[in-house]
């Protein structure tokens, strides 16, 4: 009894990080499909996202406002704007003036952005630590009194209900809107696209923008539940989340979400099961055997060319 | 309606294209015709957008378009189709038709979001657009398969429809007949004039099938390694000794 519940508590963990890794990485995964390039600079767009919220809230604090929807959403809000706005200006500067080049050549300009906006935040926001109000507190706990209990806390709750209304919302989006039928058409085809009279400049802004404010999101709930974060946020979380969305197969989004699951839970195991230490070695080992053995990650279609 | 005067095109060393200059009136069907790598697919595609032509003019109802990007160009009414079927195959076939008049849409968010009657209105219509052309080149059955699984022939036609729920004023197709059996090549035929005839569509027509091009052309243009060989009307081509020189070699 009490080992399955130690293995609930390990399960729940893994399924909370696992899901705000699935928002970053759809991120990677929506600029992959369609220009074929990683946006390395995407784990400081999640950073700064989360960076915004904590001004929101600290701002929202200042002034006096205690109602915590309305903190929420107004920090929520802030994030998503600014993120996304980061997101779009990272294309026009980083990528646009390059594209179609040698693909070397918008990588190197990415990981440029990325030293950039790090450093950038360094200096307006000190290199320390941040603490960040946990602002939703308590749980529920279950088991017995006197073995392991496990507890499922609101905040947790918060980013499994935050996250599903995200990626509802965006599959909707994507399978449905004039917007998202054009960005499937780009992804597939992007010289056909532009010859059918779609400006696939504003496509590829837009995949910038929404991956932007998916990782805005993650930002924040990520900030308050580890309750701090520093202008390295983005680093590890950019990473992990890119190896999610290659372990998916990358270029697909419910791979992307599959994959930031299967790695949050493979964490929390290795960390609740073996040390805490080994969890970065088996995220990527994982990358490596996927890489490895399929490529192509778990829901990526390999390119069938038809003779 | 469409004017290319002293067309060049020049890929480093190589001139692909040389003055070549061809018209395009209204109503009427004119064919590009020429040995293998005579440059007709380049001439293609300096109208289209893809590659910026070197030198001369293009003329597109009194707009120069040499130069312009593509989603401008098919936005004036120039449409084109490739030698290699070039479909969305991992959308439904409807939804081939509908990206394809993603800019005759409102693309505000907002709306989108919202339904509002005038987004619902608009996305009503270009369903309308999209089953009639599914309709009319028979495909309507197979409207929620996936592109990529159609049959070749039906690919082709799907490509053409593709086109065509674009409005545009004039069609570029880049061997439409390539890979057809003969029953395909007549309905292409009859689809290609119906086009002119029903639609009032202009169409230039890069093709291998001589049967097909003397049959719908009403001009014919032959172009020789890059340059102008000859011009006319397809009875004037097929006794035209320098044409016949060209694609027979000299005896």
């Amino acid at each position: 009894m009490q080992d399955l519940l130690y293995f609930l508590q390990q399960l729940i963990n893994g399924l909370t990080i696992g899901s705000t890794y699935a928002l970053i990485a759809i991120g990677y995964t929506m600029v992959y499909g369609i220009i074929g390039m990683i946006n390395f600079a995407h784990g400081e767009i999640y950073m700064i996202g989360a960076y915004t919220a904590l001004i929101a809230i600290t701002g929202l604090a200042a002034l006096g406002i205690a109602w915590l929807p309305l903190i929420l959403i107004v920090a929520l809000v802030c994030a998503m704007i600014v993120s996304s706005s980061m997101g779009w200006a990272v294309e026009r500067v980083a990528y646009r003036p390059v594209r179609g080049r040698h693909r070397l050549i918008p990588l190197i300009s990415a990981i440029g952005m990325s030293i950039f906006l790090q450093n950038y935040v360094h200096l307006a926001q000190g290199s320390r630590n941040i603490g960040f109000p946990a602002l939703i507190e308590g749980g529920f706990r279950f088991g017995s009194a006197d073995s392991f209990q496990t507890s499922i806390s609101y905040m947790q709750i918060t980013i499994f209900i935050t996250t599903l209304i995200c990626m509802s919302l965006l599959s909707l989006f994507i399978s449905r809107s004039r917007i998202g039928r054009a960005c499937r058409a780009v992804s597939q085809d992007l010289g056909m696209a532009s010859l059918l009279g779609i400006d696939t400049n504003r496509i590829i802004s837009a995949t910038f923008v929404i991956g932007a404010a998916l990782a805005a999101v993650a930002g924040l709930l990520l900030g308050m539940y580890y309750g701090s974060i520093d202008p390295l946020f983005g680093f590890i979380a950019g990473l992990k989340a890119f190896t999610a969305a290659v372990l998916g197969g990358i270029g697909s989004i419910p791979g992307a979400m599959l994959g930031g699951l299967i790695l949050g839970v493979a964490e929390s195991m290795t960390s609740g099961y073996l040390s805490g230490e080994y969890k970065d070695v088996v995220s990527f080992g994982l990358l490596i055997l996927i890489l490895l053995f399929k490529p192509t990650g778990l829901l990526g279609k390999p390119e069938v060319e038809k003779i | 309606m469409l004017e290319v005067q002293n067309l060049s095109m020049r890929f480093g060393g190589l001139l692909a294209v040389d003055q070549v200059s061809l018209d395009v009136q209204e109503h009427e069907i004119v064919s590009i015709i020429g040995p293998n790598g005579a440059g007709k697919t380049t001439v293609f595609n300096c109208m289209s957008g893809f590659y910026k032509p070197t030198g001369g003019k293009i003329l597109f109802e009194g707009h120069e378009v040499q130069g312009k990007p593509d989603f401008r160009i098919s936005r004036l009414g120039m449409v084109r189709t490739f030698q290699h079927v070039r479909l969305f195959n991992r959308m439904t076939v409807v939804e081939n038709l509908l990206v394809a008049q993603h800019r005759h849409l409102n693309t505000n968010l907002i709306s989108g979001l919202l339904k509002t009657p005038g987004y619902r209105e608009r996305e009503q219509k270009s369903l309308d657009r999209a089953s009639y052309w599914l309709d009319r080149v028979g495909l309507l059955d197979l409207a929620n398969r996936d592109a990529g699984n159609l049959a070749y022939g039906q690919q082709r036609r799907l490509e053409i429809a593709r086109c065509m729920v674009t409005e545009p004023k004039l069609l570029m197709l880049d061997e439409p007949a390539a890979g057809l059996n003969p029953a395909e090549t007549r309905d292409l035929n009859q689809l290609i004039v119906s086009l002119k005839e029903d639609y009032n569509v202009s169409v230039v027509l890069i093709e291998h099938d001589m049967s097909l091009v003397m049959d719908i052309s009403d001009r014919i243009n032959v172009i020789n390694q890059g340059r102008p060989l000859a011009s006319g009307t397809p009875d004037e081509i097929r006794n035209n000794d320098a044409v016949i020189k060209a694609y027979l070699g000299e005896a």
